[in-house]
């Protein structure tokens, strides 16, 4: 068992070393959530009540956006230097590792934006119980939009002309959390039960966590190959 | 013992390029052959035999391009990823050729199935476009087939191109059951399953004076994909194989023809 934890613990650890050495790198998701969540009331007057029935597409939207600027960047950098060969090679099975890479990288990307939500929500007119039915989606979203980005990430790295490929490729596969996330908050704010979308977003975040990773690592073993 | 390695001698041969090769050069007219007349048949007996139906009158008939179109566009992708799986697990080049080619056939079938869905709409609906499950799972399968060519196109190295579209292909195959069960399980403004779902099998939601000439179409539609498929994954080996001896034998052979 110390087998398998050992390496995926190790490269958890690596990712959150090299974060903590450019800081800036990772605050900048954020920033740029904040500043589009809050472009929205810019374009509409601050006290339309259209700004209440749009915050839940806006914060979801505005987490893929940002998630995805960060995402770009997750084996790049480790293709270049030789890093991902050597992952590829590990004894711990690579799905694992990809994992645990994935898992890192929700930590330092998806979970500021999951912290930032209520704020966001309250400050685009949502009412309590809306925010915190919202941070809930978020929390269970945000994991599976980092593996299916992670997925998009490992099949494009081995691309030599992506471009904005990237965003292509996730956002199409994070339809239904956008649908069931947004579905959650306008239950909630009209009073009716919200439990059957989180549910379902649950049961996706259970889909990419098994298998996301298996098909990831084989991508990037493609890629290296 | 010897039937099953004659079996397998005839599946490698037909699984090598120039095997597959020759293979679909002798099918593909005989598919088109059957296709065309079907499609002929099938569209006079839509537009012109087949009554119009007493709600919608003559806008019904198109029925007779959509759900092909929309069955393609769902068995498509299914042939796509299966292939895909194929290419993956034994490297087959002919099975990555197979999964780069069906991906624009699959494109074009479900952007004619919306295109034609929407004229649909407006008459039936009132409206060109609705966000319901079925639309919007079906709209999501679009985006999921410009990806596969997308991303194909980005790599320069064919064979780990085509591998890349494969897991594409093999994650997003969990939107065909979507699709398809999306009138199920949520409360669509499209109809239900008239034809291809086990209860309909049974007891048909359609009469049989407008089901004979959806049958053809729909038989058309798929033998017509599948001589296209069999051409473009021709188009395919070709490109990859270029510097091969039994293309360039193929070349000398039909110049020397002429």
């Amino acid at each position: 068992m110390h087998a398998l934890l050992g390496p995926a613990w190790a490269l958890f650890r690596r990712e959150l070393l090299l974060a903590a050495r450019r800081p800036a790198e990772w605050a900048q998701p954020l920033v740029f959530y904040g500043i589009v969540a809050l472009l929205f009331p810019l374009g509409i007057e601050a006290q339309n009540p259209a700004l209440k029935v749009f915050a839940p597409a806006i914060v979801w939207v505005g987490a893929l956006l940002a998630a995805l600027l960060a995402v770009e960047r997750m084996f790049r950098g480790d293709l270049e230097d030789g890093t991902l060969e050597q992952l590829l090679l590990a004894q711990a099975p690579a799905p694992l590792l990809v994992a645990a890479k994935f898992g890192a990288h929700w930590l330092l990307t998806a979970l500021p934006l999951v912290l930032a939500a209520p704020l966001l929500g309250l400050m685009l007119g949502l009412d309590p119980l809306p925010v915190r039915v919202l941070t809930l989606g978020l929390l269970l979203g945000t994991p599976t939009l980092m593996f299916t980005g992670g997925f998009a990430a490992a099949l494009t790295v081995g691309a030599q002309r992506a471009g904005i490929l990237l965003p292509i490729l996730v956002l199409p596969l994070m339809t239904p959390a956008v649908i069931f996330g947004g579905g959650a908050v306008h239950a909630a704010s009209s009073g009716l039960p919200y439990a059957a979308p989180l549910y379902f977003l649950a049961a996706l975040l259970a889909l990419a966590l098994t298998g996301l990773p298996l098909a990831a690592a084989g991508a990037l073993r493609n890629a290296v190959e | 013992m010897s039937d099953n390695s004659t079996m397998w001698i005839w599946l490698h041969r037909l699984a090598s390029p120039p095997g597959f090769y020759r293979f679909a050069q002798a099918l593909a007219p005989w598919l088109y052959g059957v296709a065309v007349p079907l499609l002929a048949v099938g569209a006079y007996g839509g537009l012109f035999v087949a009554p119009p139906d007493y709600q919608q009158g003559d806008a019904f008939r198109i029925i007779y391009v959509h759900v092909p179109a929309a069955a393609l566009s769902l068995g498509i992708y299914t042939l796509m990823a299966a292939a895909g799986a194929i290419a993956l697990i034994w490297r087959l080049k002919l099975a990555e050729c197979a999964v780069v080619a069906a991906a624009p056939l699959g494109a074009s079938f479900t952007a004619l199935a919306l295109a034609t869905g929407m004229l649909w709409g407006k008459p039936t609906w009132g409206a060109y476009w609705v966000w319901d499950a079925r639309l919007t799972s079906e709209l999501v399968l679009l985006f999921l087939y410009l990806g596969v060519i997308g991303l194909n196109q980005a790599y320069a190295e064919a064979r780990a191109g085509a591998r890349a579209c494969s897991w594409l292909a093999l994650v997003g195959v969990v939107n065909v059951p979507i699709v398809h069960y999306s009138v199920v399980w949520w409360n669509s403004l499209h109809q239900g399953s008239t034809i291809l779902s086990l209860d309909a099998l049974r007891h048909p939601h359609i009469s049989s004076d407008m089901l004979w000439p959806l049958l053809l179409t729909l038989s058309g539609f798929f033998l017509f994909f599948a001589a296209v498929w069999l051409r473009r994954v021709q188009n395919e080996l070709l490109a990859r194989e270029g510097n091969a001896r039994w293309v360039t034998k193929l070349h000398e052979r039909s110049a020397g023809t002429h």
